[in-house]
């Protein structure tokens, strides 16, 4: 849904003097950033319904109770559909907000709360509904948390959609014809799935936080939107432009403003068009040879951009950051959730991490490392790993229960021995036997290694028939090479990553892995390298892993190869 | 009479969703179920309650369970914390 909402935005070129203010008088609002890009085009605010609940006295409080049950149901009804509706056009992260309100909707302190209210004072459902939902959002309201303070609104949503069943009231909210700019106090998620989303050029909201519904929609959508602008109520139907980088909103834009924003959004529109052409294509040659274009990641968090830019998968999963950022050892559960979510995120696509690759140049308290004369060569990665075997045993575990939820690949840094591949097997056996006997589920991983020092690449042939596949890291493999420290600044002119050494390496590796039988890929920087793209080709690599970033300019140099000649 | 102490280790402490999971196994049996954090309590059955006290990661909470089923219910629980929360 991204690639379809993602063009709308461009969609409305159509801005011309007609939409030029008569009186030149454009007004600049900041507001706060929740995604960038530009939009032009109509204002159209969002009509809440009219909550306006009267109170009234009822004779029948037994028949009042039954209507309130019967709303009550009906809602759930709702909040069913709607949560099969953004199932399918915005998936299940969006989705369970509404699974979360089905459940406020059976809780017994808000029923009964409700119940009491319509007895003790014989008074009308509707009122009763929306003075417990004003009543429980308070409480939400109150607390010092961020994430709970937002769920007021949840609360509130809930309550307001009994309400309305109660009233019978009919659609109000967004009644734009054409793509347009929408300005709202916040929108509820319910309001926010019933949406035509092809007309939504941005979001600007007046309250809200940068986690709200609203700001997770508009990620989504990749469209730009904004928090926190208080605009006046007269901007609807007006011409309006979001800078969502800048995070501002211009209402009423003079001639000259526009044109600034036209040139601007062509330059996204362009940009946007080479990705989206490229997007979707496979990473083939101009002579039908297909490799695997993956993405380098070192968090949960970039995933989003990895399936942006069209990536086949991730070739390389850094798993640092999960001890990097944790004062302790992170545990199986905080890895194995970390794990899983990408691999659900990938949906299928191919996962590869990379376990443990610390040293002593990246420092963790926790793990006792010490200093080192010489780090680069020194305890690290899986050193660590075959050392301090616990520690990998609880990265393995985490990983295999993991690998139930997606493709998963399990990759090892620094390897120079087949008996190091030994030794890593007959932990990652014991590790299975463990969760066998547990009966937890998992599949069987590819494993593979790094080949980043030039005694793995002497080697590849006998590592590549002990397993499925090889990344090869061409930083590490570049500094060990050719002995140069690549953090010495003195080095820099005779550090080439070109070096006859290093792609004499890289070819030796393809060429070996594959005849013990490994697919070969590139991790390392020279992967991004387009000057080096067809040279890999011809070497017969497998697979590129590269930034996210850079994913459609590799795409670009692979289809504009031909093996052939 | 049955209690655990448990230490809460997501990022997000309870939020809506385990919170509701939680509250679905809770009311799966009979016997009272409360959860106490810093001597405040909710009833486990009920999710508006539950998440009403703000459980964030690093705070310890104690899940008391009584009457029928209570060694199940706080088997099943405390098992449910540590594989969720």
């Amino acid at each position: 849904m991204g690639a379809k909402a993602g063009i709308a935005v461009f969609a409305p070129v159509h801005w011309t003097g007609i939409f030029l203010s008569e009186k030149g008088e454009e007004m600049e609002l900041q507001g706060k950033s929740v995604f960038g890009g530009v939009a032009i085009g109509r204002i159209s605010i969002y009509k809440k319904k009219d909550n306006v609940v009267k109170r009234t006295k009822v004779d029948d409080v037994d028949a009042e109770l039954e209507r309130f049950e019967k709303a009550r149901v009906k809602a759930q009804e709702q909040l069913a559909g709607l949560h099969d509706k953004a199932m399918k056009e915005v998936g299940e992260a969006e989705a369970a907000v509404f699974e979360v309100h089905q459940m406020f909707l059976d809780d017994l302190d808000l029923i009964e709360q409700v119940q009491n209210i319509v007895k003790n004072e014989s008074i009308n459902a509707e009122y009763a509904v929306a003075r417990t939902g004003d009543n429980m959002s308070e409480m939400f309201a109150n607390m010092d948390d961020e994430y709970m303070r937002g769920r007021a609104a949840d609360v509130l949503d809930v309550c307001n959609r009994v309400v309305s069943v109660l009233q019978g009231a009919g659609d109000t909210g967004f009644t734009a014809t054409e793509p347009s700019i929408l300005l709202a106090d916040d929108l509820a998620p319910s309001e926010t799935v019933q949406l035509d989303k092809s007309l939504v050029l941005s979001f600007v909201t007046r309250h809200g936080s940068t986690s709200s519904h609203t700001a997770i929609l508009a990620r989504t959508m990749g469209i730009p939107a904004l928090i926190s602008v208080d605009y006046p109520e007269d901007a609807d139907g007006k011409m309006g432009i979001v800078d969502g980088t800048e995070g501002k909103i211009i209402i009423d834009p003079d001639s000259a403003t526009i044109e600034v924003y036209k040139k601007k959004l062509e330059k996204e529109l362009e940009k946007k068009k080479m990705l989206q052409e490229l997007k979707d294509k496979p990473t083939e040659t101009i002579d039908g040879h297909s490799i695997h274009l993956y993405s380098n990641i070192g968090g949960v968090g970039d995933v989003a951009s990895v399936l942006e830019n069209g990536s086949e998968g991730v070739g390389l999963f850094r798993s640092e950051f999960l001890y990097l950022e944790s004062s302790d050892f992170p545990s199986e559960e905080t890895q194995f959730k970390a794990y899983r979510t990408v691999l659900e995120n990938m949906a299928g696509k191919k996962v590869i991490i990379r376990t443990l690759d610390i040293g002593a140049d990246k420092q963790v308290d926790y793990l006792n490392l010490g200093d080192e004369e010489n780090p680069a060569l020194g305890y690290r990665a899986i050193r660590i790993c075959l050392t301090q075997q616990d520690i990998f045993k609880t990265q393995l575990r985490a990983l295999l229960r993991a690998s139930y939820y997606g493709n998963l690949g399990i990759m090892f840094p620094m390897i120079i021995s087949v008996d190091e591949v030994h030794q890593i097997k007959d932990i990652l056996a014991e590790v299975k036997k463990e969760l066998d006997d547990a009966g937890v589920q998992y599949k069987d991983p590819e494993i593979g290694i790094m080949v980043e020092t030039p005694a793995a690449v002497l080697l590849s042939e006998e590592l590549g028939k002990e397993v499925d596949f090889f990344s090869i890291g061409t930083n590490d493999l570049t500094q060990y090479t050719l002995a140069i420290d690549r953090q010495n600044a003195k080095l820099e002119n005779i550090n080439d990553p070109h070096h006859p050494a290093v792609l004499r390496a890289i070819q030796m590796t393809i060429e070996n892995g594959h005849k013990g039988g490994a697919w070969v890929g590139i991790c390392g920087e020279l992967g991004a390298d387009t000057t080096l793209t067809e040279t890999f080709l011809r070497m017969g690599v497998d697979e590129l892993s590269v930034s996210p970033g850079r994913t459609l300019s590799v795409r670009d140099a692979v289809r504009k190869v031909d093996l052939s000649k | 009479m049955k209690e655990f102490n448990y230490t809460i280790t997501d990022p997000e402490g309870i939020h809506a969703r385990p919170a509701g999971l939680f509250v679905k196994q809770a009311a799966g049996f009979p016997c009272a179920v409360t959860i106490i954090k810093d001597g405040k309590e909710a009833d486990a059955k009920r999710i508006l309650g539950v998440m009403g006290l703000g459980v964030k990661q690093g705070q310890e909470i104690t899940i008391r369970t009584d009457g029928d089923q209570e060694a199940e219910a706080a088997e099943a629980l405390e098992k449910f914390f540590k594989e969720n929360l």
